[in-house]
């Protein structure tokens, strides 16, 4: 590199003309199709004047509902992508027999597999899952934002920035071909020396600094923000889940940070931490992987188990039954979640008594995990269930999702993991807990707290239509799976020879476009919503007759959440203050101090996507200039002393004011 | 309505026809008992599925809001002995596949010997396993069969009843060896050695596969796995034998560049100290064998001399390529002589036939030299040295 003088270098790295892909006519299709559709959206922002708006409104805020929506909207947007690699992946492995090659080259297709499951879990999935915790956490305890509000901006950029540097990768360069945790040694520049790889690994560093240090702020928030009265044992336990989920992201994602690190520095300095050879050990990075890996599924999932508690006794007009019992097997699931990570791979040959232990932990996280079903099941008896939309994704997700423990705890067997280890039964397995629980818990919740968020309902019709599309469509997609897996099929191939799969893959080519119409329904229904928004209209705030203390206030809920912090003597807080005869208080309103918008987030994180870039394609200039300019912001804004401001007490009057009378109106 | 679903399913497969379920209904013994535990897992765990299900819809619907002759307490949320039930009953099913765990993993263990060749059937004592070593190369099986002095790429045959012990590793990347029919998988990694003991128990022709995704070629990386009677296998060995052919040092590094759908092959005979010499990484001449190395370092090492034990790379398989600011592309430089290190490797080293460098996906040289070339010569003294 430094010995050769070619200016051209010098300035692009190892970008060239020939790192376009513009010999993949689909590539080039999508990249025409996303340009236009990105030319329309910007020529529209341009054309009705909201730049300003955006950039004050939006992107600099600190506000935690603001960011929370932020977050949802991009795990739609990246939902998209994720989804669009998937049924991509569905067609090329209907076609793909009788000597067919399919449509997909080998180089095309091994990207598209390691997108679909890097996009869904770090992209798709993180940000539903945070999104929904910064929208409802600190609604639920009585706060007025988090406990660090310029961080939690930071966090979300710096969330985009990683899914920014995935975007630009299918445009130019590419994407890694290593599967979705890039095992060494093929992921180590001896098997993988092009860009992809170096694509994979910046996005995550730069998305994993936003979702470590959202961790951190939630857990203040959690920990120091709450209402007076709101002792643990009384929290809701949405935010009781949350709280571990932030707690394991926070023990966890340092690990992925290091391995990362380490896995980068085999690449770009020579060293030999997961090499075949000179002392090198790739098992390693698969174990350390893990450590991370496993937390994760739980990081995604125990949010969702709080959001299931909570619909389940609201739309059961019920307490939750078993609150504590609840509460102390998440808190279990967060404990062993640490100590399971091996059942990943039995395979690799540990000895008999390593696998049993990693096999029977596994099994045992079955257990809480039963009584968190049990006490849902029991919270629906004798209660009255309201099936709206959020109650139906809890019942799918009950009857789908202890299919997909059972599989789980099936694969922790490790002989039976030894035939079914790495094959579409394994897919099948964990598209069955992160769909069926996961997915259906996000839409459950947003489903529930849209009306917070907006301030009407989300239409009901086309929200059923989606609902059946997805679970009807998932169970085509996916029991074909779970079949050809006890037929030896392993996952990840791209072309077959035994004829006989092939109607399976057809099968679940069929399950995906139902998905596909599902989520044709879900954006249907939330223009749909928009524009019958006056009809679906809720003053009140609360309009499922809720519990806890997110619909004690307004909704939308105003900049400063409550007028005045709520004191909790119950774990339904909301359901014991409507009982006990709550009167709003409609006068006696103070200023309220609330933390002040900053664009510094943004640009520190525009400028980490510019350092991630620079080091995927080697332009080292690009690399110490915005590295520079990280560290001269970041400085910067420690001189940065307007980080307040004060809502004047006549504001508050106002806003308050209006709602009563809108209350008023309503009853 | 899902075990509807499922009947449809099952009907629609035996209306196709040909649908195989090969994991549940195997040829060889330990993968049938890979099966009966799956079987028994999953009976096990429907204990408690199937109650859940069923309450969850008979809750669901009883409890309807339009029911209002169902009891309704909205303050109802602690029962002890129901607390005590739904933590118990996971934890009972959970006790039992633990124990059904354990033993199933000690007994299915791999690296195990095997005890019986069916359900009925003890090993005779006099049997002894087929001996087979299995490398995954870039895109292709080579199998070795030291004891018969053959070779094969991407065939494999065994006997029917007899034992079979493979010893597994791989030239590049991570594989995993998989013949659903015969037994589970196992990771095949460079450097490293796993190993299977499994038997076939019916004739017949079962395919094998990697079970690990591994780069571009990976969905060719297919084999058949011959089960016969041992009339047959020995004709099949005698067909290889007399087929010609000869698999040395030179021609497997021919053999292990990447290539894709490899058909079959066979070689007559196969250097003996091949499978070593690839488990240790140090096929080419001149490489440091990994059991010297960690020989070696065991010993404390050779201290700062051992780092300028290193030759430039002129073929370059199982080395680094180097990194952009890495030292340049190097290997370690055998000490010992050949016959020092291993007193089974009489025949002189053969070079490479090719030296163009590889990569291990068959790509393009990455775009950039390494920023400080090492032109490091050997220490001449640290080789007497030692």
């Amino acid at each position: 590199m430094f010995d050769d003088p070619n200016l051209t270098k010098a300035i692009f790295g190892r970008l060239t003309w020939e790192s376009l892909p513009l010999h993949e006519p689909i590539v080039v299709a999508t990249f025409a199709a996303v340009a236009l559709g990105g030319a329309v959206l910007l020529g529209a922002i341009t054309y009705f004047r909201l730049w300003g708006y955006l950039w004050r409104e939006w992107f600099t805020t600190v506000d935690h509902k603001k960011i929370g929506i932020m977050y949802m909207v991009l795990g739609i947007v990246m939902l998209l992508r994720g989804f669009a690699d998937a049924i991509m992946m569905r067609l090329q492995q209907a076609i793909a027999f009788n000597g067919s090659e399919g449509y997909l080259n080998a180089h095309h297709y091994d990207q598209i597999f390691t997108a679909h499951g890097v996009i869904m879990i770090f992209f798709v999935a993180m940000p539903l899952v945070t999104g929904l915790m910064n929208y409802v956490v600190p609604l639920q305890i009585g706060a007025r934002d988090v406990s660090f509000p310029f961080l939690n901006n930071f966090s979300f950029w710096m969330t985009v920035g990683g899914a920014v540097l995935v975007m630009v990768s299918l445009f130019v360069g590419e994407f890694a071909r290593t599967g979705w945790l890039a095992y060494p040694p093929l992921s180590n520049i001896g098997y993988s020396p092009d860009v992809g790889v170096d694509y994979y690994i910046w996005a995550l560093q730069v998305a994993g600094v936003g979702t470590t240090l959202s961790g951190i702020n939630l857990i203040c928030t959690i920990v120091k923000l709450r209402a007076p009265g709101m002792t643990m044992m009384k929290m809701p336990v949405f935010t009781w889940t949350s709280l571990c989920t932030n707690v394991l992201i926070v023990a966890s994602f340092p690990v992925l940070t290091a391995v990362l690190a380490l896995l980068s520095l085999d690449r770009y300095v020579g060293t030999n931490f997961f090499t075949n050879d000179f002392g090198g050990n790739p098992m390693m990075y698969v174990n350390l992987i893990w450590i991370w890996g496993h937390p994760e599924v739980y990081i995604l999932i125990l949010p969702l188990f709080g959001v299931f508690s909570e619909v389940t006794a609201t739309f059961s007009g019920k307490r939750l039954f078993g609150y504590t019992s609840m509460v102390y097997a998440t808190v279990v699931i967060t404990i062993l979640s640490y100590l399971v990570w091996l059942h990943h791979f039995f395979t690799m040959g540990s000895g008999a008594s390593v696998n049993s232990f990693f096999g029977i932990t596994t099994m045992i996280i079955s257990i809480p995990t039963g009584a968190k079903m049990f006490n849902w099941l029991f919270t629906m008896y004798r209660g009255r269930i309201r099936f709206e939309l959020p109650m139906m994704w809890t019942v799918a997700f009950m009857l789908t999702f202890v299919v997909g423990g059972m599989t789980g705890v099936l694969l922790a067997v490790p002989p039976a993991d030894f035939v079914l280890h790495n094959s579409l039964f394994l897919v099948a397995h964990f598209h069955n807990v992160i769909i069926g629980g996961v997915l259906f818990g996000l839409f459950a919740g947003i489903a529930y707290w849209f009306p917070k968020a907006f301030g009407f309902k989300l239409d009901p019709f086309w929200g059923k239509l989606s609902f059946w599309f997805w679970v009807v469509g998932f169970w085509f997609a996916f029991m074909p799976l779970y079949v050809l897996g006890l037929m030896g099929v392993t996952r990840r191939l791209r072309v077959f020879d035994d004829p006989s799969l092939q109607i399976w893959f057809v099968i679940a080519g069929f399950g995906a476009v139902l998905i596909l119409l599902g989520i044709a329904a879900f954006l249907v229904q939330i223009a749909v919503s928009v524009r019958r928004r006056e009809a679906l209209r809720d003053t009140t705030g609360d309009p499922w007759d809720g519990r806890t203390l997110e619909w004690a206030t307004a909704s939308p809920p105003p900049d400063y959440n409550f007028a005045f912090t709520p004191v909790v003597h119950d774990n339904d807080a909301w359901w014991d203050m409507k009982r006990r005869g709550y009167r709003r208080p409609v006068s006696g309103f103070g200023a309220i101090r609330m933390p002040s918008n900053t664009g510094a987030g943004i640009i520190l994180a525009a400028l980490s996507t510019a350092l991630g870039f620079g080091l995927i394609w080697y332009m080292w200039w690009l690399a110490a200039l915005s590295f520079a300019a990280l560290l001269a912001v970041a400085i910067g804004h420690t001189f940065n002393y307007h980080r307040e401001f004060d809502i004047p007490a006549g504001d508050v009057e106002h806003a308050e004011t209006a709602r009563t009378r809108r209350l008023a109106a309503e009853a | 309505m899902r075990l509807v679903k499922t009947l449809a399913l099952l009907s629609l497969c035996a209306a196709v026809g040909g649908c195989n379920f090969v994991v549940l209904n195997p040829s060889g013994d330990v993968a049938a008992q890979q099966r009966d535990l799956i079987v028994i897992s999953t009976g096990l765990m429907l204990l408690i599925i199937v109650p859940v299900m069923v309450l969850t819809g008979l809750f669901a619907w009883r409890y309807r809001h339009a029911n209002t002759a169902a009891r309704y307490e909205p303050d109802w949320d602690h029962s002890t002995h129901l607390e005590l039930v739904i933590w118990a009953a996971p934890l009972l099913i959970i006790i039992c596949l633990g124990a059904l765990t354990w033993m199933g993993t000690h007994l299915l263990d791999p690296y195990r010997t095997l005890g019986r060749i069916d359900a009925g059937r003890p090993v005779p004592a006099a049997v002894k396993p087929l001996e087979v070593r299995v490398v995954a190369l870039d895109w292709k099986w080579l199998f070795i069969y030291p004891d018969h002095g053959i070779a094969t790429v991407n065939e494999l045959a065994a006997p029917v009843d007899r034992p079979i012990h493979f010893r597994i590793t791989s030239s590049s990347v991570m594989n995993s060896f998989y013949i659903p029919a015969l037994a589970g998988q196992i990771y095949a990694m460079a450097g490293m050695e796993t190993k299977l003991h499994a038997v076939i128990n019916k004739p017949g022709v079962y395919p094998g596969f990697s079970a690990n995704y591994s780069g571009a070629g990976f969905s060719g990386m297919r084999f058949a796995f011959h089960g016969m009677t041992a009339q047959a296998f020995d004709a099949w060995v005698a067909k290889a034998k007399a087929g010609g052919g000869a698999l040395g040092r030179s021609d497997y590094l021919e053999l292990e560049r990447p290539s894709e759908n490899e058909p079959a092959r066979r070689y007559a005979s196969v250097d003996p100290t091949l499978y070593k010499a690839i488990l240790n990484m140090c096929v080419e001449p001149g490489k440091m064998c990994m059991g010297e190395m960690m020989s070696i370092d065991a010993r404390g090492g050779l201290g700062l001399a051992g780092t300028y034990n290193t030759l430039p790379l002129t073929y370059d398989k199982h080395t680094r390529r180097g990194a952009v600011f890495g030292p340049g592309p190097s290997y370690v430089v055998g000490i010992c002589t050949i016959d020092e290190l291993d007193v089974e490797m009489p025949q002189p080293l053969a070079a490479p036939r090719r030296l163009t460098p590889i990569t291990g996906r068959g790509l393009e040289r990455p775009m950039f030299t390494p920023a400080r070339p090492s032109a490091t010569p050997p220490l001449a003294g640290t080789r007497s040295q030692s």
